[in-house]
This record gives structure tokens, sequence and C-alpha cells, in this order.
């Protein structure tokens, strides 16, 4: 097994933090991973994307052009990377700010309103977990319990008090996928 | 017992120096490498081991604060990128003149002048060749992952005290910020007093009690007397190269063209390599761990072998020079690689491999 994603949006969905949850959650699967982030002035304000890859084998490049999933949460990441995904690949997206949806007819397309849930929800900053929690609906790269595991691996202790809302986001997400 | 965790190339820089026993850190931040000296701030060492951590005032600083501390024999290590080590440059010459042992790492980016803040690798020069003016080279160790970032910190203490010489540990920007999983290593506890004296008594300041003084300097002002020092200097480093050589070899067995990358870079031909195998090209990688010393021996032998060598390398091509060396010519050797922060697809590469070899 080897999962080649890209998560992809604006800084400050949590893109990053996503990332590093779902890479955790490879590593209580005993997986081997790697974590590659865009990092710079990108990460203030505009674009924020990361590279996440699991694999049963020793990763080569944490680098890629093309990608099994890719998630995207803003139309220029849409733009962006669209056309990465590899035939028959996953591109998941958030309709929320979309204008222009997208298009390709080779690949399986997720709808998940996240933005939407985690606004029902009366909790936005659980967002980014929807979305996990969606993938791993999709894509079950790493077992539900694993991913459990690996947020509690990710937050910081202070942050411990805030792991039921974001397991609930997590299962939440999963019954978004239709 | 076996710790793992996923880590920042640059967090486990900072953790690995703690575990091994470091005794100081001297430093001041610069992207994109500044993780190190959070880390360590966060970790707070000093309530652990007794370790210092210490924001310099400038990279100047830094360095100079590192030869005092490697002065009085102990472990100290200092981290910056690209234009921070230049600003070092002085320093390690001084610290190579004095053959004082302490640790380097080059975080590196996209230059020249303040550059970019992506990671590049166009530091090899400097790291390999300069790095100071005078006759000297560092022990110098490329990580491709956050294991090695973890494993070669204490390897360049090991390295920097057996032979009383500054060890750098040249990674980049990719390396740094990349999160991988590692096995942190159990802690040793740091040098006592007495160890110190015991092992590093014949030349360190420890204070002076029944031997004679010992004095770290890089001066002499008889030039016959510095050029003994010279030949010592340069016979040390002739042992280096004879003991020290560390390369990985990726499918080199049968392979008809052999990249050639470290750090990072390596990484991607690695992924290369398995996309030329899948398409029917017999590639390989070999991968110097250390750049000083450099793994001339299969390079020469693999020029018996192989139609080509492709340095690939975050740079206008400076690794090439000692492939070209090392092979002796006798085939072609060509250089690929992005520029300025930019990184290289393990596709780009395959594509500069075909285009340079004419392979369908």
């Amino acid at each position: 097994m080897k999962q080649e994603i890209i998560i992809a949006g604006f800084g400050g969905q949590g893109v990053l933090s996503m990332g590093k949850i779902l890479a955790y959650s490879g590593v209580m699967q005993g997986l081997e991973v790697t974590w590659m982030p865009s990092y710079g002035p990108e990460m203030r304000g505009g674009t924020a994307n990361v590279t996440v890859i699991l694999s049963d084998n020793r990763i080569s490049s944490p680098i890629v052009q093309d990608y099994d999933t890719v998630i995207v949460l803003n139309q220029q990441s849409l733009d962006k990377f669209e056309s990465s995904v590899k035939p028959g690949g996953i591109l998941m997206y958030d309709p929320n700010g979309i204008s222009n949806p997208p298009t390709r007819t080779d690949i399986t397309i997720y709808k998940i309103p996240a933005t939407e849930e985690s606004a029902k929800m009366g909790n936005p900053r659980v967002f980014n977990m929807i979305v996990l929690g969606a993938l791993l609906k999709v894509n079950p790269v790493v077992e539900i319990e694993n991913s459990f595991k690996g947020l509690e691996k990710s937050l910081p202790e202070r942050l411990h008090k805030t792991i039921p809302a974001n397991q609930q986001a997590i299962l939440r997400g999963m019954e978004l996928v239709q | 017992m076996e710790e793992v965790r996923l880590m920042k190339g640059n967090e486990v820089l900072a953790e690995a120096a703690i575990r091994c026993g470091c005794d100081g850190y001297f430093g001041y931040p610069i992207t994109p490498q500044s993780e190190v000296l959070e880390t360590l701030m966060e970790r707070k060492p000093w309530e652990e081991t007794g370790m210092i951590v210490l924001q310099a005032e400038s990279e100047t600083a830094a360095i100079n604060m590192l030869y005092g501390g490697a002065a009085a024999g102990k472990k100290v290590m200092t981290s910056s990128s690209s234009p921070g080590i230049s600003l070092m440059s002085e320093g390690l010459s001084y610290l190579a003149g004095a053959e004082l042992p302490c640790v380097i790492i080059n975080v590196s980016r996209g230059g020249p002048g303040l550059g970019t803040i992506q990671g590049a690798q166009s530091d090899y020069f400097m790291s390999v060749k300069g790095g100071g003016h005078g006759d000297f080279n560092m022990i110098v160790l490329a990580p491709a992952s956050v294991q090695e970032m973890n494993d070669f910190v204490e390897l360049a203490f090991d390295l920097a005290f057996k032979y009383r010489t500054p060890s750098l540990i040249l990674a980049d920007g990719v390396i740094g910020q990349m999160m991988e999983k590692v096995v942190l290593k159990p802690f040793k506890p740091r040098w006592t007093e007495e160890e110190i004296i015991r092992m590093n008594g014949n030349w360190a300041v420890t204070g002076k009690k029944n031997r004679n003084k010992n004095i770290v300097t890089s001066v002499e002002l008889d030039p016959l007397s510095q050029e003994a020092f010279n030949h010592r200097l340069q016979a040390k480093y002739r042992e280096i190269e004879k003991n020290e050589v560390r390369y990985e070899a990726i499918h080199c067995d049968d392979a008809e063209y052999v990249l050639v990358a470290y750090g990072s870079s390596a990484r991607i031909c690695e992924k290369t390599v398995e996309i030329a195998r899948e398409n029917g090209h017999k590639v390989g990688l070999l991968r110097p761990i250390t750049l000083f010393p450099f793994p001339n021996e299969p390079f020469e032998k693999l020029s018996e072998q192989v139609k080509g060598f492709l340095s690939v390398e975050m740079s206008a091509g400076q690794l090439i020079y000692d492939i070209r060396m090392a092979s002796k010519c006798r085939v072609p050797v060509h250089h690929f690689g992005r520029m300025g922060g930019m990184v290289h697809s393990p596709s780009e590469v395959y594509d500069s491999l075909k285009s340079f070899f004419s392979l369908n």
C-alpha cells in the first residue's frame, strides 16, 4: 500500500495540522510516513499545502507531481491541483467559495460541505477534522482508532480538552460522504 | 526503550543534541531552521541535563561562543542557514586552525545573498571546498531523512572529537521542514568535568592542574612552524579520507546510468530510479553521505561499468566537479537541478536523464 495525498487550501484552515494528524495516524498504524509542507510567505494568508505520503515500505521522494488523493479547500487550490490527480484517483473538495467546480471525468470526485457542517456543529475550528473523516471514509488509509490516536499525539496537552469535539467531527465527516 | 515520534528535521536536531549530551547550543534564528532554537527553548534542557541554550546577538557571536565552549573541551553546537553560515566563515577557519571539535549545522536555502527561504543545495562548495580562509576541511555529513538528521548529530560529535575538527551537517530546507517517523536515541549524560579532563585534558583549557599548560590558538608567527602545522592538519584530513567515507548505493550493481545526489535531492532521485526501472532503464543512485571525505572509490569503480552519471543537485552544479574527478572523466557526467529554492520533481529528473542520454 502506498498513498500519495495532497491537502491544499488557505493558510489558517488547518491544512497543515490536518496533514500532521493524518501522518501521525499513519505512524500509529505502523506505516512509513512523510509530511512535506509548503512554507514561507504563502502560509500567512495565502495558500498553504501539505503532501502526506503513507506507505508499507520505505518512502523515496517526499515530493511528487501526481497524487492518489487531492483535497482542495479553496478555488485557487482546485485550479492548481485538479490536473494533478492520478487517473482513477480521488478529488475531494468543499463547495464553500467554489464558483468553478471540477470537471474531470476520469477521477472520482467528492463534494464535502465541511464548512457548512462545522457551522451547524457550532464549531468552525473542527472543519479540518470533518474533511479528514470524509477522507478516511472514501480512502480508508488508516483505521479510525488510529486516527483518534494520531489526533491525540498531534495535539499539545493544552488542547487535549478539544479531542472529543474533534473525534465527533471525524465521525460526522464520515457520515457526510454519499 | 525505542521511542518513535513524528518530527520535523529541525526539531529532531534539537532533540538529538539534548539526548547525546550536548553541553551548549549557540545560535541566531533564520528560516528555514528556526525550529532548532525554538524547540530547544521550549524543551528547556538546562533544567533537565544542564545544557546551555543561548540566542546570540548574531551568527558571528554564535560561532565565537562555539570556539570558547569547544576550547574548554565541551560538546557545543550551532545551526543556521546559508547567509548565516557565510557570517560564520571566519570562525570556522579559526576553529579548524585551533583544531577544535564542534558541530555546525547548515539547513541551507536559496542564494546568493539573502536569497529565498526555501531549500536549496547551493552551499556545496562552501561546505566542502571553502568554508573560510586557509587550507582546511570540515567533516561534512549530508542527511537525507529525518532519521539521519537525528543520527548524524551524535555521529558529527563523535567524529569531531575523534579528529579534533569541526563537523558540519549540510541539510536543506526540505529535510529541515519535513516530518517523518524517527526513532530517538536514549538519553546520554553530559560529560562530567572529570571525564572532560580525562578525555580532552591534553589539549583543552580545563583549568591547569598537575600538567603543562594548554594553549588553544590558531596563530603562529613562524612560517616554518605554521607549515609543519599545515602538514599535520593535512595528514589528519588524509586519515579522515581513509577511515570515514560513507555512502549509499541503490540499484547500482547492474546500472547503466547512475544518478548522484545527496540530501533531499537523493530522496527525489530514489523515486526517479523507481520510475526509470519501471520503464526498463537500468538506473541506479549513488548517494554520498559524507561530502568530505568524498566517496571517490565507488565512482572510480562505476566508471568502468556505467555509460554516464547525472549529478542532481538543487544548484547550478557544484557536486558535479567531484564526480568528474572521482570518475576520472571516463564517462560523461551531466548536471541537472532547479535553483533558487525551487525543488525538482522525480519526473523532471527522469526527463533530464532521458534527454542527456537519449533514452526512450
